[in-house]
C-alpha cells in the first residue's frame, strides 16, 4: 500500500488568555493509503475538524501549526508550501467536503457555476469545457436532469441535493484524497444514507482515499477501513475497523461503544460518559481522559504511553492488561 | 438575501411598501424630467433682454415663476435636478468603489493591512466631511465639475467601507469562504467572486442614502458659492442667488428647496426600505 499522505506529531495552538498558547490539537499522527478510508472520530471540540483544516492549511487566525509538525502529502511537504504551490494542492490533490451544506454554498452563485469553479482553477479548459465537467460530476453525484440543476441557486435545492452537489465540488479538481467532515451531520437519516452510499462508489470508482470525519460510529462501521478515535486534541486509539468493533481497548473507546443503544442482544441501560470533553485550555496533565475513566488508577497522572495492544491496534493508555480483565470487571 | 432574484423581485417588494412606492414614483418623476425635460423647456441659463420679464410669479408663460434675470426657474429646477442627480449619482459609484474596495482588503486581510486602514478610515471620521471639502473648495476659485465630483467621492467612502469590512469579517469564516479556499481559489478571486457579490445588499443601501447625503452637501456647497459654479443652474445656488429676494419674491427659493427636500427625503425613504428589502430579519 503506498502512503499518501502522511501526518506526523500534528499540533495546532491558539493563543490562550495568559500569553501562552494553547494547543487544540496535540501531536496527532496518522497515514492514509491509496483507495483505503480513514475515519477520525471524537466528541465536538476534540480537534478533529482543526485537523481536517490543517492538511488544507485553512485553519483559521489567530491558530497555527506548530514547526515541528510534519504533513507530507505524497512527496511535497504541505507546512513548506506558500502561494500558488499551495493552491495547487487545495482542491486538487486534496478535497474537502463540509458539515453544513446549507452554509458551505455561496448563496449568490449558481451551482453549476461553483462546481466549474475548482475545475477552472486547476485545469486549462474553457468555460464550455468545465460546464460539461460539472454536469457530468452532478450526474456522478446522483443528482437527476444534472443539466437543469447546474442552473438552480443553492437555496433551490433540499438539504440532500446540496450535499451532494458539495461532494461534486469537493471531486471537481480529481484530487487524491478527499477529506469528509462530518458530511451527513445535518441531513436526515435517509439522505445519510444514500450521500454515504454515494461517497462509497466514488471512492471505488476513483481509487481514491478518504478521511471520514465524524461523531458517529454507526456510520464507522462497514465503512471505514481503519478507525482512530480523538479525544481532547490526541488520538487515543487506532485499530482496523472490525479490531475496534470487535475489542475497543481504550476506556474512551468503549465509553462510546456503550453509550450507543445496540438493537441485538440483553437490553441494558446506556452508560453515557460522564462529564463534558473539557476545553482545550482546562486539559489534566497525564492521561486528559483521567478524570472521566472509570479505570483511572495512580500513573495516569502522568503522560500515558501508546502501545500496541493487539496487531495494528495501538492505544494510549496505562493500562496494559488484555481486554477480557477490564470487560469482566463492568 | 434573496439578492439571487435582483432586481425583479427586489423591486416588487419595494413596490407593496405604499412609503417605498411613494418614495419611487416621486425619484421617476424627477429622473424623467431631468433626463427629458431640457428640450422641452427654454434654456435654464438664458436672460431674456425684457425688464419686464424679472421676478414674474408664477403663471402661464413661466409656471414656477421667473428670477431677477428673467430666467424661467421651472428650467433652472429642471436643470438644477440633471447636475445634482448626475453628480450625486458619480460622486456616490466613486465613493462606494473605493469603500467596497478598502473593506473587502481589510476585512479579508486583516491583521496589519486591516489596523493600519481602519485607523485612517477612523481619522478621517473624525472630521466633519463639510470641513475637509471646504478646505479643499476653498483653495480652489472655480471648481471644474468632475473635480467636485471627485471630491465629493474620495470623502464620502469611509462608512462605507466600515460597513463592508463588517459584513466581510462575519461572512470571511462562512464555510462558503473557507470552501472556495479549500479549492484553491485565489485571495482577489475569493474577495470579488465570494465576499463582493454577498455584500451587495448592505451596499445597495448605503449607497441610496449615500446619494441623499451627496445632494444635500452640494446644495449646501453650491449655496456657499463653493459647488457647481453660475451660470450653471443648481439647487444651492439658486437659493443663494434669490436670498436678495427672499421675501418678495419667494417662488425664487421655495421651488428650488421643494425640489431638494422631495428628492433626498425620497432617497433616504427608499433606503430605509431597501435595507428592510434586503435583510430578511426585519421583513
Amino acid at each position: 500500500m503506498s502512503r499518501v499522505l502522511e501526518v506526523e506529531n500534528l499540533r495546532v495552538t491558539f493563543p490562550g488568555a495568559d500569553g501562552r498558547r494553547v494547543a487544540a490539537v496535540d501531536g496527532v499522527s496518522f497515514g492514509l493509503s491509496r483507495g483505503e478510508t480513514l475515519a477520525l472520530v471524537g466528541e465536538s471540540g476534540c480537534g478533529k475538524s482543526l485537523t481536517a483544516l490543517s492538511l488544507l492549511r485553512l485553519v483559521p487566525t489567530p491558530g497555527r501549526i506548530e514547526p515541528e509538525s510534519r504533513i507530507r502529502l505524497g512527496d511535497a511537504d504541505v507546512l513548506g508550501l506558500e502561494g500558488a504551490a499551495l493552491r495547487a494542492i487545495r482542491g486538487r490533490r486534496i478535497g474537502m467536503i463540509f458539515q453544513d451544506p446549507m452554509t458551505s454554498l455561496d448563496p449568490v452563485f449558481r451551482v453549476g457555476d461553483q462546481i466549474a469553479e475548482g475545475i477552472l482553477a486547476h485545469f486549462p479548459v474553457s468555460k464550455r469545457e468545465a460546464r460539461e465537467r460539472a454536469i457530468t460530476l452532478l450526474r456522478d453525484v446522483g443528482i437527476p436532469d444534472p443539466s437543469a440543476r447546474a442552473d438552480a441557486f443553492p437555496h433551490q435545492l433540499s438539504g440532500g441535493m446540496r450535499q451532494r452537489v458539495m461532494i461534486a465540488i469537493a471531486l471537481a479538481a480529481e484530487p487524491e484524497i478527499l477529506v469528509a467532515d462530518e458530511p451527513t451531520t445535518a441531513l436526515d437519516v435517509t439522505v445519510q444514507a444514500q450521500i454515504l452510499e454515494v461517497l462509497d462508489g466514488l471512492r471505488t470508482a476513483r481509487g481514491m482515499a478518504v478521511l471520514l470525519i465524524t461523531h458517529d460510529l454507526g456510520i464507522v462501521a462497514g465503512r471505514a477501513d481503519r478507525v482512530a478515535v480523538m479525544y481532547a486534541g490526541q488520538i487515543v486509539e487506532e485499530a482496523p475497523t472490525a479490531g475496534l468493533f470487535a475489542r475497543p481497548s481504550h476506556p474512551y473507546t468503549q465509553g462510546l461503544f456503550e453509550s450507543i443503544p445496540r438493537l441485538t442482544g440483553p437490553v441494558e441501560r446506556l452508560r453515557p460518559i460522564p462529564g463534558t470533553v473539557p476545553s482545550a485550555t482546562a486539559w489534566p496533565s497525564g492521561c486528559r481522559f483521567r478524570p472521566r475513566c472509570p479505570h483511572a488508577f495512580e500513573p495516569c497522572g502522568r503522560e500515558p504511553p501508546v502501545h500496541e495492544v493487539a496487531p495494528d491496534q495501538r492505544m494510549r493508555c496505562w493500562l496494559e492488561s488484555e481486554k477480557g480483565d477490564l470487560r469482566s470487571e463492568k | 438575501m434573496g439578492l439571487t432574484e435582483l432586481p425583479g423581485s427586489l423591486i416588487a417588494g419595494l413596490w407593496r411598501q405604499p412609503s417605498a412606492r411613494a418614495a419611487l414614483v416621486t425619484l421617476g418623476i424627477i429622473t424623467a424630467m431631468a433626463i427629458a425635460g431640457p428640450p422641452f423647456l427654454p434654456d435654464p441659463a438664458a436672460q431674456p433682454d425684457v425688464v419686464g420679464q424679472a421676478l414674474l410669479p408664477p403663471g402661464a408663460g413661466h409656471p414656477f415663476g421667473t428670477d431677477q434675470l428673467s430666467r424661467d426657474v421651472l428650467a433652472r429646477v429642471v436643470g438644477g435636478a440633471r447636475i445634482s442627480l448626475a453628480v450625486a449619482g458619480l460622486a456616490v459609484l466613486v465613493s462606494v468603489t473605493i469603500g467596497a474596495g478598502v473593506g473587502l482588503v481589510a476585512g479579508y486581510l486583516g491583521g496589519a493591512v486591516d489596523a493600519a486602514l481602519m485607523r485612517l478610515v477612523e481619522a478621517a471620521l473624525a472630521i466633519p466631511r463639510l470641513f475637509i471639502l471646504l478646505l479643499l473648495l476653498a483653495v480652489w476659485d472655480h471648481i471644474p465639475l468632475a473635480a467636485l465630483i471627485l471630491i465629493l467621492g474620495t470623502t464620502g467612502w469611509f462608512g462605507t467601507s466600515r460597513l463592508v469590512r463588517g459584513e466581510v469579517l462575519r461572512l470571511r469564516h462562512e464555510a462558503f469562504v473557507t470552501g472556495a479556499e479549500a479549492l484553491g481559489a485565489r485571495r482577489a478571486r475569493v474577495m470579488f467572486r465570494h465576499l463582493l457579490p454577498n455584500t451587495t445588499g448592505p451596499l445597495l443601501v448605503a449607497a441610496t442614502l449615500g446619494v441623499g447625503d451627496v445632494i444635500l452637501l452640494e446644495a449646501g456647497l453650491s449655496f456657499l458659492g463653493l459647488g457647481i459654479q453660475p451660470p450653471r443652474p443648481s439647487w444651492g445656488g439658486m437659493i443663494f442667488d434669490a436670498k436678495a429676494v427672499l421675501v418678495t419674491a419667494p417662488w425664487t427659493s421655495i421651488f428650488p428647496g421643494l425640489a431638494i427636500l422631495a428628492t433626498v427625503l425620497a432617497v433616504n425613504v427608499l433606503g430605509d426600505a431597501l435595507s428592510g428589502a434586503v435583510d430578511p430579519r426585519k421583513s
